[in-house]
């Protein structure tokens, strides 16, 4: 594919029906009301000049480029701002229009630095193609003969952009991005008139100020003045592949814009159905960690974990891999071997995985990583709803008219989402936020959350049902909604309305008084949209599945399911969770969230995969650990993931691996698994992946390769040839074909193909001959399960309690520049922003301990310790510390304990007890004498 | 004492369905782990009931008992 540009119509589309015909240039057209002529212009086919306005963002009418003549109206009104009305009649040509538009274009040009030969922008300035679409031939005024900017200085601060002022032509573009796309209104327009020019914050730079590099100003800026430092490096790229960004569950679509192999940005796709041109400062420029030296390209074994790594041919390897499993089945048994697939892996790539794990391996002992971040969401909203995912589409958040947040920090984690949800925030939509730390949403430009509840951790299922015992004691049931849709209602009712779920009685033990409670659950029930939106401050808990449950629970009580602006939306941690979800991961179910034990489905697979699958679950991660150490469970084999630093109790972690005869680690750095590996294979990087991705609205993306394997394999070739080498026939000529069996044996997906995607772009599961295009809202009309169940949720105290030694209670979080353990993003310039983890604490908790902002200080619980640098702060409440997990040097989970979800084995890594003091002398984690290395809260 | 993983995680599912009837609860539980344990799992757990099921809750054990009838 070539270099694509996607069409830019100048103005936002506008909802409703095409009514309102307009002639323009002799052309007919009909728009929908309120579509501004410029557009409705683009859409009959005509470009009218233009340099302040774009598409993304609403006309702003400075630039006077865009000049027209309507019959019947005075003058040239600009067409960016001038809305279309019926019958009429616009010229975009004519001699008067023309030099209007050349004398425009001579102001600019007089003050803009003639260098295009040599500006990095040269072939893709927009200020470039007016001069060339008004015909310009001369600039009367000279070119910084008089007053000029030519001499503004460039701010190179940022680690992936410049600022050149002296190229800004004040169009305010970059200004308005920040403020109308990502909402954090980092920049303005200082001074005025000939002195007016951008300005990050208060006159800063912008490394300095409130910019969060989401590159919407780099993406919106029509000249050379905002540009990524790798265009100014390498030059424009030249051509592009659409593909699918590798951090967070958002899934956003970009272009991957290169020259020959070489990659030169990220650059945001407009088309994307989860991002439509928005991005972050993670996928719009991390992505250097995959070419960074620290990654491996060659298979490597050894015979013992104290041995030096050799590399090998990659027949030897997986010779190794194969013998090494089968020995180990026929000394102990088809039940001690299994593997862990990847929530960074494409579909195809999970789904390879589980096969072979359960047609060579013979068993189901197959899990994910989801196992310990969102694993709580498949169970709860399956017992519920019927089917293990969210309710919605991400565009839905637009038709939401009270949003509650919880347990979930989408500024940082999903800050794509993060910023459609406070675009409609700004528009007048309520928020509820229930989460112990005082998070951005709170309280950031233009938002205020109505209500705050800074609930005490591990109390969430006594919050939902408070906020449920109001729905149903103050008489705010959807009584229609539940006859027709819903089954044990009454049962349920009867639980909540007793009075020791009411908001009084519990807000001992939430910490958020009653009055409060009362006041956002009567707004959360008045709607009319309401929308539930939540994260691993849901999942990571003891009661991970019931809070899951309870919100649901509320979410029918009230009505707020099956229609656009409602629902019960997971944000999910790692891009693909949902897809290695959706892939059968679980041990105890086949692609497609089917129990193992359903003889019917067993048949589909068993007919097709010529083998008999064992009706029994198989084992989750942490049974399969248990099962290490007891000796029945002997080799496993690990698929982009990092056992060792990501799963709790990590003492118990290393003890099992340890005890393992074979560990193989497929992964792109030789990781704290791969301590433990007897053989690691090299994976490759999201730019090498070919299939496809599932986003948190269950959005299938394709994943298209930028470039060829540095391996010399594909992921799922290296599991094929694994399989075929333990004697079961697994292959495939190419990833459509895993694609194609996904869809002939998983009835949510039995219409999707490559083609399809190729064709359509994305679609959401279910896609099937009910939804040949998918289907962005489920339940509406039915639950999955036929009715919505009713679930009685009782609150359960967690086992971890503060205690005398340890008084406080740490709970961890994310921050926008890094991802989950930081293995990526620790090896980008992102470090720029995050060098190292924080603890954040109360300044009240910081003075009864001699603590000053800044100091190093121990946080030890009673299964760990380290050390790490103190902020005080007060968005967390008395009693309570908070820190973030991406750098295993500090290892701020090094003192998270066994506990975990009931139903899921989820690890509670949001509360635990412990205590905080000056330290004497740093002593980062994995130095400590009895702190193993780096635990850490999932995905 | 320190129980072995799967009577502790036992425990902790049996107090999720302790406020249901009786009966109700060990049938609940006794699925739950049919559908969610490893044999293995459930195998261990029993063989801790006949060493005799120290500080396992009441209606974990009743339901490993289920454990051991066919489904």
């Amino acid at each position: 594919m070539s270099l694509l540009k996607e069409p830019d119509l100048g103005t936002p589309a506008r909802k409703g029906e095409a009514t309102v015909d307009v002639e323009i240039d002799g052309l007919s057209v009909a728009v929908p009301e309120g579509t501004s002529v410029m557009r409705a212009a683009a859409l009959a086919g005509i470009d009218v000049p233009k340099l302040c306005a774009t598409d993304s963002l609403e006309a702003f009418g400075s630039c006077r480029l865009c000049l027209v003549e309507i019959d019947g109206v005075k003058g040239t009104p600009a067409s960016c701002t001038t809305p279309v009305r019926p019958g009429m009649t616009v010229r975009t040509q004519s001699p008067r229009l023309e030099k209007l538009r050349r004398g425009v274009m001579e102001l600019y040009i007089s003050d803009h630095p003639l260098d295009c030969l040599t500006c990095a922008a040269n072939g893709d300035c927009e200020l470039q193609d007016m001069a060339g679409v008004t015909g310009l031939r001369e600039v009367r005024y000279g070119v910084g003969e008089g007053e000029n900017h030519l001499d503004a200085p460039t701010d190179s601060s940022n680690p992936y952009f410049d600022f050149d002022a002296s190229k800004c032509i004040v169009c305010s573009r970059c200004v308005r991005a920040c403020d109308e796309v990502q909402g954090t209104f980092a920049l303005t327009i200082a001074g005025r008139g000939f002195d007016s020019k951008v300005s990050p914050g208060a006159d800063e730079l912008f490394l300095d100020s409130e910019c969060v590099s989401c590159g919407a100003c780099v993406q919106a800026c029509p000249t050379a003045t905002l540009e990524e430092k790798t265009v100014v490096d390498l030059g424009m790229p030249t051509r592009s592949v659409i593909t699918t960004c590798a951090y967070c569950g958002v899934g956003c679509s970009f272009k991957a814009e290169l020259r020959g192999d070489e990659l030169v940005r990220m650059v945001p796709y407009k088309d994307g159905g989860a991002n439509e041109g928005h991005s972050c400062v993670k996928g719009r420029f991390a992505f250097g960690y995959a070419t960074h030296p620290d990654r491996k390209l060659n298979p490597m074994v050894r015979e013992s974990i104290t041995d030096e790594w050799r590399e090998v041919s990659w027949e030897e390897a997986i010779n190794r891999v194969a013998t090494g499993m089968r020995d180990i089945q026929e000394r102990h048994g088809s039940g001690a071997i299994g593997g862990i697939t990847s929530s960074r892996c494409t579909d195809e790539e999970v789904y390879v995985v589980q096969k072979m794990v359960r047609a060579a391996f013979g068993n189901n002992n197959v899990d994910t990583c989801a196992r310990v971040c969102h694993s709580p969401t498949g169970y709860g909203l399956k017992q519920t709803f019927g089917t293990s995912a969210g309710t919605q589409d991400f565009k839905s958040v637009d038709d939401a008219d009270v949003i509650i947040v919880i347990g979930a920090n989408p500024t940082d984690a999903h800050p794509v989402f993060a910023s459609r949800m406070k675009r409609r925030l700004r528009q007048g939509a309520k928020l509820i936020v229930l989460d112990p730390r005082r998070i951005d949403l709170v309280r950031s430009p233009h938002i205020e959350a109505q209500h705050h509840l800074k609930l005490a951790p591990g109390t969430n299922v006594a919050m939902i049902n408070a906020f449920a015992h109001v729905v149903v004691t103050e008489g705010l049931v959807k009584d229609d909604f539940v006859a027709d849709r819903c089954e044990d209602f009454d049962e349920w009712s009867s639980f909540i309305a007793q009075p020791e779920n009411s908001p009084e009685a519990l807000a001992e033990v939430t910490g958020v008084p009653a009055d409060d409670v009362r006041a956002a659950a009567r707004m959360y029930a008045a709607g009319p949209n309401s929308a539930i939106y939540y994260g691993l401050g849901v999942t990571e808990h003891s009661q991970g599945s019931t809070m899951v449950m309870g919100m649901a629970n509320l979410a029918m009580a009230t009505g707020n399911i099956g229609r656009d602006g409602v629902g019960v939306n997971p944000l999910r941690g790692q891009n693909n969770v949902q897809g290695s979800c959706d892939m059968g991961s679980f041990p105890h179910e086949l692609p497609g969230y089917r129990h193992v034990s359903d003889d019917n489905v067993r048949d589909i697979y068993e007919k097709l995969w010529g083998t008999p699958i064992l009706p029994e679950p198989g084992l989750r991660i942490p049974n399969m650990f248990d099962a290490a150490i007891d000796g029945t469970f002997k080799a496993l084999f690990v698929q982009g993931e990092d056992i060792a630093q990501s799963d709790p109790n990590t003492q118990h972690v290393n003890a099992a691996l340890s005890a393992m005869e074979l560990v193989v680690v497929q992964d792109l750095f030789l990781n704290e698994t791969a301590k433990f590996a007897h053989v690691f294979l090299p994976g490759t990087s999201f730019l090498e992946k070919d299939g496809t991705f599932i986003n948190a609205e269950r959005r299938i993306n394709r994943v298209r390769p930028v470039m060829k394997p540095k391996t010399g394999k594909h992921e799922w070739e290296i599991v094929c040839e694994i399989a075929q080498a333990m004697g079961y026939p697994m292959r495939y000529d190419d990833t459509s074909q895993i694609m194609d069996e996904i869809a002939l044996t998983t009835p949510t997906f039995s219409g999707v193909s490559f083609e399809l995607l190729d064709k359509v772009g994305s679609v959401q599961w279910p896609c099937n001959e009910n939804a040949p295009m998918g289907t962005p809202i489920m339940h509406k009309d039915k639950f999955v399960r036929g009715k919505g169940r009713f679930v009685p949720t009782v609150y359960v105290p967690t086992n971890e309690r503060s205690t005398r030694k340890f008084p406080l209670i740490l709970t961890t979080g994310r921050i926008l520049s890094q991802y989950n353990v930081g293995a990526q993003t620790r090896r980008t310039a992102n470090v720029t922003w995050h060098p190292e983890d924080i603890l954040e604490i109360h300044p009240h908790d910081a003075e009864v301990r001699g603590i000053d902002d800044g100091d190093t200080v121990s946080l030890a619980s009673r299964v760990g310790q380290t050390t790490l640098r103190a902020r005080l702060s007060d968005r967390m409440p008395v009693g309570v510390v908070y820190t973030t997990f991406h750098h295993p040097v500090t290892g701020a989970n090094v003192v998270t304990t066994e506990h975990s979800d009931w139903a899921t084995n989820c690890p509670e890594y949001k509360v635990t007890a412990v205590q905080v003091g000056l330290a004497t002398g740093r002593q980062p984690a994995d130095e400590a004498a009895e702190a193993p290395p780096v635990p850490v809260a999932g995905n | 004492m320190t129980l072995p993983p799967n009577a502790r995680l036992a425990n902790e599912i049996a107090i999720q369905f302790a406020h249901r009837p009786h009966d109700e609860a060990v049938a609940e539980i006794a699925k739950h782990m049919r559908s969610f344990w490893d044999p293995r799992m459930r195998r261990l757990l029993l063989e801790y009931v006949d060493a005799g099921g120290e500080d396992l809750d009441p209606l974990a054990a009743a339901a490993a008992e289920q454990l051991r009838q066919p489904a």
